[in-house]
Order: C-alpha cells, then sequence, then structure tokens
C-alpha cells in the first residue's frame, strides 16, 4: 500500500456503486452459495457416478421405512414429514423477510422464531433417523443392506448417505446458528438503528440455499 | 458500511404475501406428486422403462422446484439480469458434469462385468441372511 498512489479513484471495486443493485454482502453471500452448490454436485455427482458404476443398490424403501414410534413398514413418510418441515421452514424464512423490508420487528422476530423451530425439528429427525439407521448396523464403512436384488451391497450406499446427509446437516445446523443471531440482532435493535434488515436477506438466501439442497438430496437418496 | 444504504430495496418487481402464498402451493403440490410418484414406483418391477420414465420424471419435478425456490424465495427472478446470469452461466457447467461422469460411470460397470468375469460372479453373490431378521419385526423405538 504505497502512500504514493492516488487515493481518490479506488482501483478495484469497493461495492461503493453497485453494479447489480445489490449491496456487496448479498453479492458474496450469493457467489459463496454457488460455490456451495458446487461443492454439493459434487457429491451428488460422485455418489450418482458410483451408481452407475455399481451393479446393484439397496433399495431405499427398504432401508428408510421406519417412523417414529410406528416402528418399520412406512417407507417414504418420515422423509415426506422432515421435507415438509424445511419447505414451511422456508415459507416462514421469506415471511420474516419480507417483514424485514416493511420495518415490523415483531413480524420479524415471530417469523424467524418459527424459522428456527422448523430448523431444530428438521435436525431432530435427522438425528433420529441417524441414531436408527446406526442402531440398525449402518454406519461409514457398515452396511448391513443388501442390494434390490438380494444381492451382496458395498458399503458405498451408507458411506454416501451419511456423507451427504451429514453435510446437509451441518449446513442446516449453521443456519439455525445464523437465524438465531440474526433474532438477537433484531431483539437487540441493531436493525432498528441500522434503518434496514437487509442482514435477514443475507441469512434468509442461506435458508433457502439449505432447502434446495435438501430438494436434490432428498430426490437422489429417498426417491430414486 | 455507510454505502449499503444507498441501494433501494424495496423498488423490486415482484413479491408480496400473495407470491409467497402462491410459490409455497406449488412447491407442497409438487412435493405431494413426487412423492405419489414415489409410492406408485414401489408396486413396478425394478428396472423396467416405465420406472426409468417416472424417475425421469421425479428429477424434472425436482428442477421444477429447485427453480421456484431460487427463483422466488431466493428472489433470483427479481434481480437485475447481470445478476442472474453471473449465477446461472458458472452452474451450466453441471450439464457437463453430470453427463460425463455418469456416463463415464456406467461404462466402468459395462466393462467390469463384460471383462471381469471375477467381478461378475462376486456381484451376483447373494448376501446372507441376518439371523435377526425375526426380531427386527418388532418396532424398533430408539
Amino acid at each position: 500500500m504505497a502512500t504514493t498512489t492516488v487515493t481518490t479513484a479506488p482501483k478495484y471495486w469497493s461495492g461503493g456503486k453497485s453494479p447489480f443493485n445489490v449491496e456487496y454482502g448479498k453479492l458474496m453471500m450469493w457467489c459463496f452459495l454457488m460455490s456451495d452448490a458446487f461443492t454439493f454436485g459434487a457429491f451428488l455427482i460422485a455418489y450418482g457416478t458410483t451408481r452407475f458404476a455399481t451393479s446393484g443398490w439397496p433399495n431405499p424403501n427398504e432401508v428408510f421405512q421406519s417412523f417414529p414410534g410406528l416402528g418399520p413398514g412406512y417407507p417414504l413418510l418420515f422423509v415426506s414429514l422432515m421435507t415438509f418441515i424445511l419447505i414451511i421452514s422456508s415459507v416462514t424464512m421469506v415471511l420474516a423477510v419480507q417483514a424485514g423490508h416493511q420495518m415490523k420487528k415483531k413480524a420479524v422476530v415471530v417469523n424467524l422464531i418459527l424459522t428456527i423451530i422448523g430448523g431444530l425439528a428438521f435436525l431432530s429427525c435427522q438425528a433420529w433417523e441417524w441414531t436408527h439407521l446406526h442402531s440398525e448396523g449402518a454406519w461409514w464403512g457398515s452396511n448391513p443392506f443388501p442390494n434390490a436384488d438380494g444381492t451382496a451391497a458395498t458399503t458405498n450406499f451408507t458411506n454416501f448417505f451419511f456423507t451427504i446427509t451429514g453435510f446437509h446437516g451441518f449446513h442446516v445446523f449453521s443456519g439455525v446458528i445464523i437465524n438465531v443471531v440474526m433474532l438477537i440482532m433484531t431483539l437487540t435493535n441493531v436493525f432498528e438503528k441500522k434503518g434496514h434488515y437487509l442482514m435477514i436477506e443475507k441469512a434468509g438466501l442461506y435458508w433457502h440455499f439449505v432447502d434446495l439442497v435438501w430438494v436434490f438430496v432428498f430426490t437422489c437418496f429417498y426417491l430414486i | 458500511m455507510e454505502h449499503t444504504t444507498a441501494i433501494h430495496h424495496d423498488e423490486h418487481a415482484g413479491g408480496g404475501t400473495k407470491e409467497i402464498i402462491k410459490v409455497t402451493v406449488i412447491l407442497s403440490v409438487l412435493t405431494v406428486v413426487e412423492l405419489a410418484l414415489g409410492f406408485w414406483m414401489m408396486k413396478l418391477e425394478a428396472g423396467t422403462s416405465l420406472v426409468h420414465a417416472i424417475k425421469g420424471t421425479i428429477v424434472i419435478l425436482m428442477l421444477a422446484k429447485a427453480f421456484y425456490i431460487v427463483g422466488y424465495f431466493m428472489h433470483l427472478k427479481h434481480e437485475l439480469r447481470n445478476l442472474i446470469m453471473t449465477i446461472v452461466v458458472p452452474l451450466l457447467l453441471f450439464v457437463w458434469f453430470i453427463i460425463a461422469f455418469l456416463y463415464d460411470g456406467n461404462s466402468y460397470k459395462e466393462l467390469r462385468n463384460n471383462y471381469n468375469p471375477y467381478y461378475k460372479e462376486k456381484s451376483l453373490e447373494k448376501a446372507p441372511l441376518k439371523k435377526e431378521e425375526h426380531e427386527e419385526k418388532k418396532p424398533a423405538v430408539e
């Protein structure tokens, strides 16, 4: 940083003028989400490649068929519940962002709390499912489920399942933490003093991305 | 951070509670259709062309859901075209990724099944039946 250079015109764009009409943080959030999309995409494509390269594969309807309190025999039911929890929490997040635009603090707080509850509910569901699968003998490097045609399966299925849903669950967890921080900042009037709730919008982008990833994970692991 | 306040953010087109409700309904309906197809698929024999067609339909529905989440919930549809292009064009790489990698995986499987008799024999071995199979019928509550 030589002091002799002229300081009137900055050499690099520093967010002063917005070429995309979004503030700096939001643009950076989009960039981060794009890179994160490539990370998840790489995971899912690795899963798909392995599945295409393997002769047999476990039937998801035989693996994921338990519901808490009901026992086995209910394929797709529990994962439908998880999917709807995440969609609804995404909706409450949109409502929180919208309330932020209108500077309605109370509505922001209510919707953020609902979003956090949704996130925690999803994490609890996932914790139950992982515990249940673990009790059946499934874990990284251990696959008790045979292929759909009855042949012996490799551990690829459980390895990919736990890695990808684990990575997604970690994103949900960080999203809940971010939303809790947003809630605290709202309650302490940080955004009121700033005059805008744009920070909620960035947290919202992250939260919707988590929901978006689940759409893909849900389809690739449970449906197809 | 003075510059952030200079952006007039509430002057977007679209938005509003009506749109949120509409998108919520669309997402729920798409999910229900996906699940219905999933339940239908359970009753069918695996590997038939009908099952493949259903799986293709589910993937298309999945992409439609992704469009609604990104376009409306993440508001990308109402941003400037420059921003949309910046985000969407790099993601087009996925088209090549998916085609190339899945094709490669499939060709590896074909090669092994055709030219590696040991692999083929191993892959046709039945899994040993588990001893505690009858115990699993009980509701396993953790």
